[in-house]
């Protein structure tokens, strides 16, 4: 312990790392320093002054001395011999700190009763707890008008805020968007956008500052709600804003003169110290003294957020992000906080349906179980449980189609997948325990990213890879099409792009391998370089998207081997690690056996208790839509699936059509429920307990926050397979959990690694582009309905090529261009882009770009360019566009 | 005449009355870069020893010892090192710098270049005030002069030595004479302070070492170093060496620059100036601009020096001794010094940017004879909590003369309380010229500035 500090805070002696700030020390031992720009997450500011200790530090001949004024302990490190006295034990600390608070509270509205922070804010708290009973101040307290939209989403009132800063340091510290800034001065102080009126240089006031009236004055600020107003500056904004980056809401002019747009800002709501910033979803709606909280787990996606779950009379009312230090820290994406209404919307299934003459009518749970059994002993029957389950859901369908349907045939991708993608997942990931995990990405020297956009498909790992960058000098490349907003911001320099047509990922990442040993100029050699000095702290991230490309995984497996840099697979959806793990796929049993593996199949066959199961592999998604299609398969049991979500939806609706028997599990109506014969509803994650396993591998368990009478998958598995005369007996959370706890490890042999090579591309017909697309994070995903205020915020979506291409097909930016296949088109507006000529790239899922539903195609086609013939309203620039994702996810 | 124990020592003044003083010809006519001459022949860190030697202090107002200031810089590590001169003068009653860089910029231009070589940098910045713009073109003007002569640019007088200047006008905001919001500024920022440490020595303009001098004190470099440390150190007091100029203004009969050894009493200054308005007595005066504590008649024969005015409850400051006779109000000439503090608020910290806001509301309430029981006392506590509280000096200095006028003049404050301060004190009476009273649209209004 030899870089620590030894200094004393009222009179208790502490030791402390160096370098930490007086106010982290003193909680540390139980002391209490009130604050308010204070965030341990965010660099020191020093200006709200609430901090303020006495201090007194050895001179050069040890004698202690008292400093002349009382120090701000937020920004303040501790030295040693350091003598720190708060307001507990100094009246010169006290009196320092009720001074401030009064002073904050004389421009503060003090409007508490009717104010969202009011009974959670640490305004409020502390002027209780170190203010003054009663304010002297009799004066005219400055007004604003109220409020200011930033966004759809997100609310300013300026009146409450005590201008700490933690939003502008957030946004540009921690998620790298501009968003507005301080302006103007003294008491007229404001969070806003560059804005003349405010200045008091506009046109109308000419003259400047000594010309106002306090008059004048007045009504400048209450012009400047303009934000909203001024059609002119909006449109200005709009110009500026890059195209693909504009929201599809209103949204306010931010300091670069764009119009705001972030996937992060739900977070400044949640660090606001008093009720400045609100969010549209949540104002006016309850009191957080009327509210229960629910530690929770997030469904949206990968990582495994810590979140906490709001709820009041049977009904959740906010999100907010929990406290996780080794995961999401503080810090949430906006879909995580905001996207919850789709557990209780309008469409939610609460009563099993079966079919009869052709109509779903409502059913007891008996009857439905019974038609169900029997409908799936028909004959052979599938699985595709999706990627959203929880632990237990994805061990209960594996265990369902092992013992009750006899079957290997499941598959939870429901998305692009390939048998590369099997061998790799079986070999590289399944079982592996916790691989590379949030804190490695933090200490990494260098990082690859390939087949993953870090902000739209990673969400707090984009965070994390940017303060990797930031505080300890990552170096990013990415191997992408172009250079993503998200890829700019990881760190000040953004990421190195390595440019890649999509689907040549494997050949470019076995150019990276020859790089290695034969070093040349050029990006390729410096990602082998940093990849190799990293050593084994360098990591490979690889998304799920190289499941499109050839050899991808293979490649990146040979980059692995070539550098010593470690691979870690960040999939999309909460569920695909924990489906991977429970063995819901068409190889693999639980723990990463292979089926194919006597043994495996004993470890497991014992464990179930069933004399054996069956040995060959089993069909994959695309094979089981094709065997339902060719009659060889007579039923299906599908568990949250949307077959928007499938690389082939038209030929999986056929399959689905002429499917003899469709068991659906769902929470609300999908584009299955139309072929169901019997539907069962399940509990949302609200209404249930139960587990994810995020992409470091770390199983993130969460409890039911409402109760009420939905069911989990496995209870209503369980149950159809004592139906169905094959037990799996996991009907309760402990009874699964117990017995997923005992399977143990596999130490047998695993899946043999992928080892295929890459081809050369095919030439591209004349007049025909590459398709890339990836998911938008907010976009039109089936887990975002019924929220309007966080779609206004999703990006609306463009179609970027290079001006060369667009040169070619004869379209200027913000022109339509139409993008056809055989089966279909999409027309987008143009973006300009610096992306390779003759790639065409296309949101996957958002409203007006449903690629796979539209275009029967997945990222890699080749698609056509066209001006399209008749001219489409442009209906994706309008706020109706934002209200239109609400209300179907259809395209 | 009248016989002074301290006579005038104009240096930097020297030659403003002679026909186009601003010029380079009048300045070399006058001595003018000699000091430079002389320098160049000198190892950079001897050009240091001779500013410590001769005892110049900052003469921004705080005094802290320019040579001293240098030395801080760490060891050449072959980036770039910064001079960056605050001419940002903006304190009610300062006028010194302004005078100095219009009459005669060389002076500047040639500390400039001497600090420059002394501390081995290559590219200076002068910050200067943005409303003075005839000073702005001056500066502009002189930079043009010495960058012809050679003085400036490459090489400079053949001693292989290179220096680039630029003069970059502010936007007019006080807080920007606070060096780390100056830079914040420079750097195209909004301007307010940085959290410190690093100090600029160590992380200043675009976060490289960097020295934030006053004009007067990089003018005062040249001759310095042109005549010697000594005959510095042999003008003021023991711990105040050197001569400044000293700016009168107000009630006097001839306000104005009067440059003198440290040490000077302002009863020598004001017979200089011919002595009080005809028929008027002293009343209360500033030492040092508007942010240092007021004084009275009884403190006409304290030694204008950093120690003695300390040890008499102010500071010495930038020596702006503003005058107000028996006809001015204290309650007034204290509510309008609050109102500039009020405006001039950065924003940043609380007891600042809320203090002045308070402060402000309760002074001009005083000043309309509206005051209310205990508002003396709410004065008082409010500095009390601005004071040493704030994030920069800027609040501190807003403190100083609400508290100290109540200290000598409680008495107009409690007059506040059923007496407007106009019929009290008519303002035609202080007035030096023909003055119609403005009608105040609002009293205290919001955000009213």
């Amino acid at each position: 312990m030899t870089d620590t500090v030894k200094f004393t805070i009222d009179g208790i002696e502490t030791e402390v790392p160096k370098g930490t700030l007086v106010i982290r020390a003193a909680e540390q031992i139980g002391i209490e320093i009130p604050r308010f720009c204070d965030h341990p997450l965010l660099e020191p500011a020093g200006a709200c002054r609430q901090c303020l200790v006495e201090v007194a530090l050895p001179d050069r001949e040890g004698n202690v001395r008292a400093m002349p004024k009382p120090q701000a302990s937020c920004t303040l490190e501790a030295s040693p011999g350091m003598v720190v006295n708060t307001q507990n034990t100094s009246p010169v600390a006290d009196k320092a700190q009720k001074g401030v608070l009064e002073l904050l509270l004389i421009n503060h509205p003090l409007d508490c009763p009717i104010c969202d922070k009011g009974g959670e804010c640490p305004l409020q708290n502390q002027a209780l707890s170190h203010g003054h009973a009663e304010s002297r101040f009799i004066d005219v307290k400055r007004t604003f008008p109220k409020p200011i939209s930033v966004s759809t989403q997100i609310l300013l009132d300026r009146e409450r805020c005590v201008l700490c800063q933690r939003c502008t340091r957030f946004s540009k510290q921690i998620a790298g968007d501009a968003f507005i800034d301080l302006q103007q001065r003294g008491a007229q102080q404001q969070i806003g956008r560059f804005d003349e009126d405010v200045l008091g240089f506009a046109k109308e006031s000419a003259g400047g500052c000594q010309g106002y009236t306090p008059k004048q004055f007045d009504s400048v600020a209450r012009e400047d709600v303009s934000g909203l107003d001024n059609a002119e500056l909006k449109a200005d904004a709009r110009a500026n804003t890059p195209a693909g980056e504009t929201p599809v809401g209103a949204a306010e002019v931010d300091e670069s003169g764009r119009l705001f747009s972030s996937y992060f800002s739900g977070n400044t709501v949640q660090i606001c110290p008093v009720g400045a910033l609100t969010s549209a979803a949540y104002r006016f709606r309850s009191r957080p003294f009327d509210l229960v909280s629910t530690p929770a787990i997030s469904e949206h996606d990968s990582s495994g957020s810590a979140i906490r779950i709001d709820h009041r009379r049977g009904t959740v009312l906010r999100r907010l992000s929990g406290n996780d230090p080794v995961v999401n820290e503080e810090w949430i994406t906006d879909k995580d906080r905001f996207a919850f209404t789709w557990q209780t919307a309008p469409g939610r299934i609460n009563t099993p349906l079966v079919r009869k003459d052709g109509e779903l009518v409502e059913t007891s749970w008996s009857e439905a179980l019974k038609v169900a059994a029997a409908g799936l002993a028909a004959g052979p029957s599938a699985v595709l449980p999706g990627g959203r389950l929880t632990i237990e859901d994805s061990y209960a369908y594996a265990k369902f189609a092992r013992v009750a349907l006899k079957t290997n045939d499941i598959d939870y991708r429901a998305r692009v997948h390939s048998a590369e993608e099997l061998s790799f997942l079986g070999s590289k990931v399944a079982g592996a325990g916790i691989g590379v995990s949030f804190s490695d990405l933090e200490k990494a020297p260098a990082v690859l990213l390939v087949g993953f956009e870090p902000e739209e498909e990673g969400g707090v790992v984009f965070l994390r890879l940017r303060k990797a960058a930031r505080k300890n000098g990552l170096k990013a490349f990415a191997i992408a099409p172009f250079k993503s907003r998200g890829l700019e911001r990881i760190g000040d320099a953004g990421a190195t792009l390595i440019q890649a047509v999509p689907g040549s990922e494997g050949s470019v990442l076995d150019s990276i391998v020859t790089a290695v040993t034969t070093p040349a100029e050029g990006p390729l050699t410096q990602a082998a370089q940093a990849l190799k000095s990293g050593g084994n702290n360098a990591v490979i991230i690889v998304g799920e998207r190289l499941a499109g490309t050839t050899a991808g995984y293979s490649a990146a497996i040979r980059l692995a081997e070539a550098t010593g840099a470690r691979l870690a697979w960040i999939p999309r959806r909460a569920g695909e690690r924990g489906a991977l793990e429970m063995g819901a796929l068409p190889t693999l049993l639980p723990g990463g056996r292979p089926v194919t593996d006597a043994a495996a199949r004993v470890d497991i066959s014992s464990l179930w208790g069933v004399p054996e199961l069956p040995s060959t592999a089993g069909r994959d998604l695309n094979a089981i839509i094709g065997a339902l299609q060719s009659g060889e398969l007579n039923g299906v049991v599908t568990g949250g699936l949307e077959l928007s979500d499938l690389p082939n939806p038209r030929e999986a609706r056929l399959a689905f059509e002429k499917a003899r028997f469709v068991v659906s599990f769902e929470v609300r109506q999908s584009d299955v429920t139309e072929f169901a014969d019997v539907v069962l509803p399940v509990a949302p994650p609200a209404e249930r307990a139960g587990a994810f396993w995020n992409w470091e591998g770390r199983v993130r368990p969460f409890g039911r926050v409402l109760q009420t009478g939905a069911e989990t998958d496995h209870r209503i598995l369980s149950l159809l397979a004592d139906e169905m005369g094959s037990p799996i007996s996991i009907a309760t959370i402990d009874e699964v959990r117990a017995e997923i706890d005992a399977i143990g490890n596999w130490n047998g042999a695993r899946t043999a690694a992928p080892n295929e090579t890459a081809g050369q591309a095919a030439q591209l017909p004349a007049g025909s582009a590459v398709l890339a697309s990836w998911h938008q994070l907010i976009d039109a995903g089936a887990l975002q309905v019924a929220e309007p205020f966080l779609a206004g915020t999703a990006k609306s979506p463009v179609a970027r090529i290079s001006a060369a291409t667009a040169a070619r097909v004869g379209v200027a930016e913000g022109d339509l261009l139409e993008i056809a296949t055989q089966v279909g088109s999409i027309t987008l507006p143009v973006a300009f882009t610096e992306i390779l000529d003759d790639v065409v790239w296309l949101p996957l899922k958002s409203v007006g770009s449903f690629v796979h539903s539209d275009l029967n195609v997945a990222p890699g086609a080749v698609v056509e360019l066209r001006i399209p013939r008749v001219e489409v309203p442009r209906e994706v620039d309008t706020v109706a566009a934002g209200h239109g994702a609400v209300e179907g996810n259809e395209a | 005449m009248t016989q002074y124990n301290t006579v005038l020592a104009p240096v930097l003044s020297a030659f403003w009355d002679q026909p186009n003083s601003w010029t380079l010809a009048t300045y070399l006519e006058n001595g003018g870069y000699e000091g430079l001459k002389k320098a160049l022949t000198q190892k950079p860190e001897d050009i240091v020893t001779t500013i410590k030697d001769s005892g110049l202090r900052g003469r921004g107002g705080a005094g802290f010892p320019t040579g001293m200031k240098w030395g801080f810089l760490p060891p050449d590590d072959g980036g770039p090192r910064y001079l960056v001169v605050n001419a940002d003068e903006s304190e009610p009653g300062t006028c010194k710098d302004i005078p100095l860089m219009m009459a005669a910029p060389q002076f500047l231009i040639e500390g400039v270049v001497i600090t420059s070589y002394a501390i081995g940098c290559n590219h200076a910045f002068i910050y200067l005030r943005g409303e003075v713009v005839h000073v702005y073109r001056r500066l502009l003007r002189a930079v043009e002069e010495a960058y012809a002569a050679g003085y400036l640019g490459k090489n400079i007088q053949g001693s292989g030595f290179d220096l680039d200047v630029t003069v970059h006008a502010g936007a007019g905001a006080y807080i920007c004479g606070e060096e780390t919001a100056l830079l914040d500024s420079l750097e195209g920022r909004r301007g307010q302070p940085r959290l410190k440490p690093p100090f600029p020595a160590v992380a200043g303009l675009y976060s490289r070492p960097t020295v934030v001098n006053n004009v007067e004190s990089v003018a005062s470099v040249p001759q310095i170093v042109a005549r010697g440390a000594e005959w510095f150190a042999s003008m003021g007091t023991e711990r105040s060496k050197g001569n400044g100029l000293f700016s009168l203004s107000g009630h006097v009969k001839r306000p104005g620059q009067y440059e003198a050894p440290l040490g000077i009493t302002l009863r020598e200054l004001i017979d200089m100036a011919g002595g009080m308005r005809e028929g008027h007595e002293l009343k209360f005066w500033t030492p040092g601009g508007s942010s240092t504590p007021i004084f009275t008649a009884e403190h006409l024969d304290v030694p204008l020096d950093y120690e003695s005015v300390g040890a008499a409850g102010s500071m010495l400051g930038t020596r702006a001794l503003q005058i107000f006779d028996e006809t001015t109000s204290v309650v007034r000439a204290v509510t309008r010094w609050t109102e500039f503090y009020a405006h001039e608020s950065c924003g940043k910290c609380t007891p600042c940017r809320e203090g002045t806001y308070w402060l402000k509301q309760v002074l001009r309430r005083l000043e309309q004879g509206k005051g209310v029981e205990g508002d003396i006392e709410t004065l008082l506590d409010t500095c009390d909590n601005i004071l040493g509280r704030a994030f920069c000096a800027l609040g501190d200095g807003a403190t100083s003369c609400i508290t100290s006028a109540i200290k000598y003049f409680r008495e107009e404050f409690e007059a506040g309380m059923h007496t407007p301060a106009s019929e009290l004190f008519p303002p035609v009476r202080s007035a030096l010229f023909e003055y119609t009273p403005k009608q105040r649209v609002a009293l205290a209004g919001a955000g009213a500035h």
